[in-house]
Order: structure tokens, then C-alpha cells, then sequence
């Protein structure tokens, strides 16, 4: 065997390894790593003209970007969910979902959102960017553009592999007086579609059911069939997205807010039928499951046809169906109406969700 | 909590049985319904609102969240803070109070807390955990007993040394005698859990029945079967009979799932325990036969003991007894509330002044 010398010419340092598969802490030093992510993953699926410019603010002006003489709206909102991605969706349709349907609730238009990822080190950029796709579809359906983003990256074990946090921006018309407070005694209270389907999705997501279903998440943006609700009944008072809390919380809050007692219909609630048997199997209450793209729109009573008619036009509101009425001014509280005819009080849940024994 | 939804043929049903009780009833009736089940499906139907006033449905200690014993808390509490350890319980354990904490807190100052539907979700969890000790709370009626000694017995034979149980299972028919001896006691007849039954049997609510002269009537959970339940007891109480009846047939026999109860046996043994605002009842709790010593976990943590303390405030012990209402307690829904229990009935889902707090009729 002969020997062999190493060759003594050209440079002789190894490469160092790219890390485009995993994110490396690297990647939030705001050197090279972080342009390199920014453009070859951020951009490529989030990038449009206002977002590529590259600054650390946007610009958005009155008049081509926001219409003139409108009252901006405002809204941010944290996504953490365990697992990342669900049956029907992932973190990344929940971040740009989520946002926009809370800028969506005071009847706005939701236009430009701004997005910030925690990445925890070690997360795979395969995930990072099957999520950002995600998102692109999503606000394309909500014709939103994310115009500015930020990224930055926790030790290994700081977080929980991806975090985002999107705020949104959108206008509305200054003669709308949409929000919480403004529930009238005698207004008709709909509901758009069937509830608890998210939060069982998620469930099932993270292994807690112990059994498959089909059962997918309701996550989906509510702006496009919001718009058309408000232009046939501009008169709507509340709408609001039952998102954690559920159903149940989420008229509390309004019943608080709007100091009025609502009363709904236990039969008149739409609940799948694979939903019920998987509450019933796990001791939870359908009425405070999450949904992430449900709306409760309070009407005047006159105005629930009209109303039912625009939302049952629109994709996600095929279910809608009116559940209660707002019945009396109060200090606030929601009363349910049993199928023996029996009425009792519902509460806000109180803390986490916890499955009961038997 | 939740709901099967009952068809309109139930609901019909119901109001037929419901106009039956008001016909034949003549003198005030106590009724226990011992399960914190059933006392959560009466409060989520408004069955109470639809009954002659003559009836006063009492609520029984039949949540095994609420009665365990605040010294099995604590050692909950401690082991779960443990570092090597992973500590698994059904889920509304997690927010009953102990002494100061609850398993919460453990959760969020860093203790492993894992809510599991099923004590084998434990032994599963153990092996894939070799390097960390896996508890498993074992509390409830005796419902949940046959799948933790069936974990402990698949647990053997499968090697899983890591995993162990914190007993704390506590038996039905011990109470009942406590009750009905207790001075005071006012219930005349009870609804028996109807899926206690479908374990253990009625035949040994028959003794009871004959010695203290009040009907007891296995009953199930969905509104019509527990109308018929009332029914029944009316009727032996009208009547002046005191028998067991079963108004649960289609998941009851009077003797009860042999296989669940050899497993039993062959795991547990009855042993005294203490109930939360109750005090110490003879022979009425489970814990492990010495030859499955080494999967309690008592015997496994070395666990220190505290002088233990409930809010004076607290009325809870009454209420569990059937003394007293929820509404009777001056804490009630002011200082205590479900997001800020002082006593473990405020609890769970099936504690009584929880279902009181959630559902109580409107006035």
C-alpha cells in the first residue's frame, strides 16, 4: 500500500455547513443567516412590494393604501398551538385567521397585517415554510398582505418550536357602530355554523382522544362573508368570533359588555354530531370548545332573515341559524333553555378546560 | 358537562314520568342522588325546577374529586414536584385545592402534570419514559378501579417498574352508611350510580335497603332515566316499601361485571379511609394487597406530613353529607367560585356547589 500525503495546496478549512434545513440560533444574530432566511424563505412566500422594500417600518399612505375619511381599525393577537399543525389547518392559517377575524368584528376591512415569528433553534425550515405557505393562502382568501415581519430565534428548549404573532390593520366605514356594547333588548342572536369542531381538532391533534375522527378545525378568515352580512343589514350590532372560551363565554362577555340578559336555545345550537360524541367521550362541553371561524352576529329581529340569507350565501355560513334572543336589560348574563323547557344560567369558563373523571 | 342530545321521544318521555311524580306524590320526600354525575345531569336539565315541591333532591358525596382526602392532596402535591417524576391524573383533579397549592401550581413551577383519559395512557407513557418515575392518581368511585388494576396487573406483566399508583378509590355503599347513620340524616330514599352498578352489582345495596328501611333505586344519567329513578322511589315511598330496584336495566345486573370485580380482588384490598369534610370511614376505600405494594406509591416516594387545614369559610363537609345546600354556604359564589375554589366541591365539574354555581335556576 502506497502512502498517501494530503495535498498541501488550495484552502484547506471545511465548509461550514449551510443550516438551511434547521433553524440555527444564527439565524436571529441580523447578519447574513437572518437575510438569507428573511429572503430565501420569508419573502418567497410572504414577499409583495411593501414588505420587500426592506425597511424597518411600513409606509402605508392615505389614498391609495387606506381610503380617506375612514376610522382605522387595529388589532394584535399571539398564536401558540400545540401541535403546529391540525387537522384543517396549522399555526400559520390560526395567525393570519385569527387576526384578521378580530379586525373583521367592528364590521372593518381588514388590509395590511404585520407578523412576528419566535422560532425556537432546531426547527425545521421545511415546517417553517410548509407554515408560511399556509399563511399565504390565507391571506390571499383574505386579500391581506403582511407588510412588515420580524423574526427572531430562542435557545433550544426556550420555546416551543414556532410562535407568531400577527397584528392587523384595516378601516371602517365612521357610521358603523359594530361592537360588544351594543346588544339591544329584542335583537336576534345567529350563530354562522356548527361549534366546537377546533377545539376537538386540536385534541385530536395532540393524542388526547385516543380514538380518530375525521373531525377538522372551522379555522378560516370571516371577512369576505362579514362584508356581505354588513351590506345587507348595516344595522348588525354586535358580531364576534367565539374563539377560546367558546360559544358559552363569548355571549357573556357580550351580555356583560352590552349590560342585557341573552337567552339561547339549547336545540336550536348547532353541534356536529362526531363533535357531540367526542365531548360526551372526553367530558367536555361543546359550548366552550374554540372555534376559529365562527361568528355571532346580534341583529335586529326584524333584519335575522336578511341577515341569514347573507351568511347562508357565503361558504361559511351555510349553517347559520338563529340560537336565542337578547331579552331583557341587566347586569349581563346568558340563559339557556333546556330541552325539558327548563332554563339555568351559563358562566364564563372558569380556567383551563378539564375533562371530568366519569 | 356535556350532552348526548336527547331526542324529542326522551324529552316526551320525561315530561310524561315528571307529571306521574307530581300525581302520586303526597308527603315532602327526601332524595339522595349519590353520584356527582347525576347531580350534574339534574342541575344541567333543570329536572330540580320541574318537581312538586314536596321533593327535595339532595345532593350526595358521590364526586370522587371532592372527597379525597386533603392528606392524599398533599402527597399528590409532593410527588408531583418531584423531579424524576411524572405525575398523571384524570383531569379535574388538577384544580382542587390542598393545603395552599394545587396541581397547577406544581404544573407551572415546573413539576411534569399530564392530564390522561386512562391509567394505561400511564403505563404508556412510563415506558416511554424509562428515566423518570410515572404516578398515576387513582382516584374515583368504583368505576374507575377495574382499568387502574388492570394498568397495575398489565403494568407487571410487562416489566413497567417506573410506574405507580397514589390510591386513593373510595367505595359507595361504606357511605351510604355513613349517611344514613349520621344524626340528622334526612334522606329517605337514594338513586344509586347507575355505572357503579354496572360494575359492582346492586346486590350489595340490599342489606342497606332492609337495615335502615329506604328504598334505594339504580338509576342512569340522561334526564328520562333519572325522572324514572325519582319515579321509583316515590313509588316504594308512597307506598311504604323500602327495596332495591333497578331502574337501569339495560346496563345493570344484580351481580354486577364478574370479570372487573375479580380484577379488583385481585389488586386491592379494602382498607379505612379518610373522605374530605366527611372524616374517616371504615372500610371504605381501596389500597393495594401486599403483593402489589411496590406499585404504591406511597410506599415508593418518601413523603413528608404537614398540619393540614381547610378554609373555616368552607361549609363543604355539610354540603357532602346532604346537611346542607351549596346556596346555604355564606362563601358561596362570592368568595369561592369555580376559578377560586375554597373547597373541593366548588371543584370539579361534579361537585355540587360547582353544578349549583354553573346551573342554578334562575330566580
Amino acid at each position: 500500500m502506497s502512502e498517501q500525503y494530503p495535498s498541501l495546496e488550495g484552502p484547506q478549512c471545511p465548509m461550514p455547513l449551510s443550516h438551511d434545513e434547521q433553524i440555527v440560533i444564527g439565524h436571529g444574530s441580523g447578519g447574513v443567516k437572518t437575510h438569507e432566511l428573511i429572503k430565501n424563505v420569508f419573502q418567497k412566500h410572504l414577499g409583495n412590494a411593501i414588505l420587500n422594500l426592506g425597511n424597518d417600518a411600513a409606509l402605508l399612505q392615505f389614498g391609495p393604501e387606506i381610503p380617506d375619511g375612514k376610522n382605522l381599525v387595529v388589532s394584535t393577537d399571539a398564536h401558540i398551538v400545540s401541535p403546529l399543525f391540525f387537522n384543517g389547518g396549522d399555526i400559520g392559517r390560526l395567525s393570519i385567521c385569527g387576526t384578521v377575524n378580530d379586525v373583521s368584528m367592528l364590521g372593518a376591512i381588514p388590509k395590511f397585517l404585520t407578523a412576528t415569528f419566535i422560532l425556537e433553534e432546531g426547527f425545521s425550515i421545511n415546517s417553517l415554510e410548509k407554515i408560511l405557505l399556509s399563511m399565504k393562502t390565507a391571506a390571499d382568501e383574505a386579500d391581506v398582505k403582511i407588510v412588515a415581519a420580524d423574526t427572531k430565534v430562542t435557545e433550544k428548549g426556550k420555546s416551543d418550536g414556532l410562535f407568531i404573532s400577527t397584528s392587523g390593520i384595516g378601516w371602517v366605514d365612521s357610521d358603523l357602530t359594530i361592537n360588544g356594547a351594543s346588544a339591544k333588548v329584542g335583537d336576534a342572536v345567529l350563530l354562522s355554523g356548527p361549534i366546537g369542531n377546533h377545539g376537538i381538532a386540536v385534541a385530536e391533534a395532540r393524542g388526547n382522544l385516543g380514538f380518530q375522527s375525521q373531525i377538522r378545525s372551522d379555522v378560516a378568515p370571516l371577512n369576505g362573508m362579514i362584508a356581505e352580512l354588513i351590506k345587507a343589514v348595516p344595522e348588525t350590532h354586535v358580531l364576534r368570533d367565539p374563539t377560546r372560551g367558546g360559544l358559552a363565554t363569548t355571549l357573556v362577555e357580550i351580555a356583560k359588555q352590552s349590560q342585557v340578559t341573552i337567552k339561547i336555545v339549547e336545540e336550536l345550537i348547532p353541534i356536529d354530531q362526531d363533535v357531540r360524541s367526542a365531548c360526551d367521550l372526553l367530558g367536555l362541553d361543546p359550548l366552550y370548545m374554540a372555534n376559529e371561524g365562527k361568528l355571532i352576529a346580534i341583529v335586529p329581529a326584524e333584519d335575522a332573515p336578511d341577515a341569514l340569507k347573507a351568511l347562508h350565501a357565503h361558504k361559511y355560513g351555510r349553517e347559520a341559524v338563529q340560537i336565542g334572543v337578547v331579552v331583557e336589560e341587566s347586569s349581563g348574563q346568558l340563559l339557556f333553555k333546556t330541552p325539558l323547557g327548563t332554563t339555568r344560567r351559563l358562566d364564563m369558563l372558569a380556567g383551563e378546560m378539564l375533562p371530568r373523571i366519569c | 358537562m356535556s350532552k348526548t342530545s336527547i331526542n324529542p321521544e326522551s324529552i316526551r318521555h320525561t315530561k310524561t314520568i315528571i307529571q306521574e311524580i307530581r300525581r302520586i306524590t303526597t308527603k315532602p320526600w327526601n332524595i339522595m342522588e349519590i353520584c356527582g354525575g347525576q347531580t350534574h345531569a339534574i342541575m344541567e336539565y333543570g329536572l330540580d325546577q320541574l318537581l312538586p315541591e314536596e321533593i327535595t333532591l339532595i345532593h350526595g358525596p358521590g364526586c370522587p374529586v371532592c372527597v379525597t382526602s386533603l392528606e392524599i392532596i398533599e402527597q399528590a402535591l409532593q410527588i408531583a414536584s418531584l423531579s424524576n417524576v411524572i405525575f398523571t391524573s384524570f383531569g379535574d383533579m388538577l384544580r382542587v385545592p390542598g393545603n395552599k397549592q394545587d396541581l397547577f401550581s406544581i404544573r407551572a413551577q415546573g413539576g411534569d402534570v399530564r392530564v390522561v383519559y386512562s391509567p394505561m395512557d400511564s403505563v404508556k407513557i412510563a415506558q416511554q419514559n424509562q428515566d423518570k418515575q410515572v404516578v398515576f392518581f387513582g382516584v374515583g368511585f368504583e368505576t374507575t378501579v377495574p382499568s387502574i388494576a388492570a394498568s397495575i396487573l398489565h403494568a407487571e406483566k410487562n416489566g413497567v417498574r417506573n410506574f405507580s399508583v397514589l390510591p386513593a378509590n373510595v367505595l359507595v355503599p361504606p357511605a351510604m352508611h355513613a349517611i344514613l347513620q349520621s344524626p340528622g340524616n334526612r334522606v329517605n330514599a337514594f338513586l344509586a350510580a347507575g355505572h357503579v352498578c354496572a360494575i359492582m352489582g346492586y346486590q350489595e345495596y340490599e342489606p342497606i335497603a332492609a337495615r335502615y328501611q329506604t328504598p334505594i333505586v339504580v338509576s342512569g344519567f340522561d334526564p328520562f332515566d333519572l325522572a324514572l329513578g325519582i319515579l321509583m322511589c316515590v313509588r316504594q315511598l308512597e307506598s311504604g316499601h323500602a327495596k332495591v330496584e333497578n331502574g337501569y336495566p339495560r346496563y345493570v345486573t344484580r351481580k354486577g361485571n364478574k370479570a372487573a370485580q375479580a380484577m379488583i380482588e385481585k389488586v386491592f384490598e379494602v382498607v379505612d379511609r379518610q373522605w374530605r369534610g366527611i372524616g374517616l370511614i371504615p372500610s371504605s376505600g381501596l389500597g393495594m394487597r401486599p403483593e402489589y405494594k411496590g406499585f404504591d406509591a406511597t410506599e415508593r416516594f418518601d413523603i413528608e406530613f404537614h398540619e393540614l387545614s381547610e378554609s373555616p369559610l368552607c361549609i363543604a363537609g355539610s354540603v357532602l353529607r346532604g346537611v346542607a345546600k351549596p346556596i346555604d354556604c355564606p362563601a358561596f359564589g362570592k368568595v369561592c367560585t369555580p376559578s377560586h375554589p375554597l373547597g373541593a366541591p366548588m371543584v370539579s365539574g361534579e361537585g355540587a356547589c360547582a353544578a349549583y354555581y354553573r346551573y342554578h335556576k334562575v330566580n
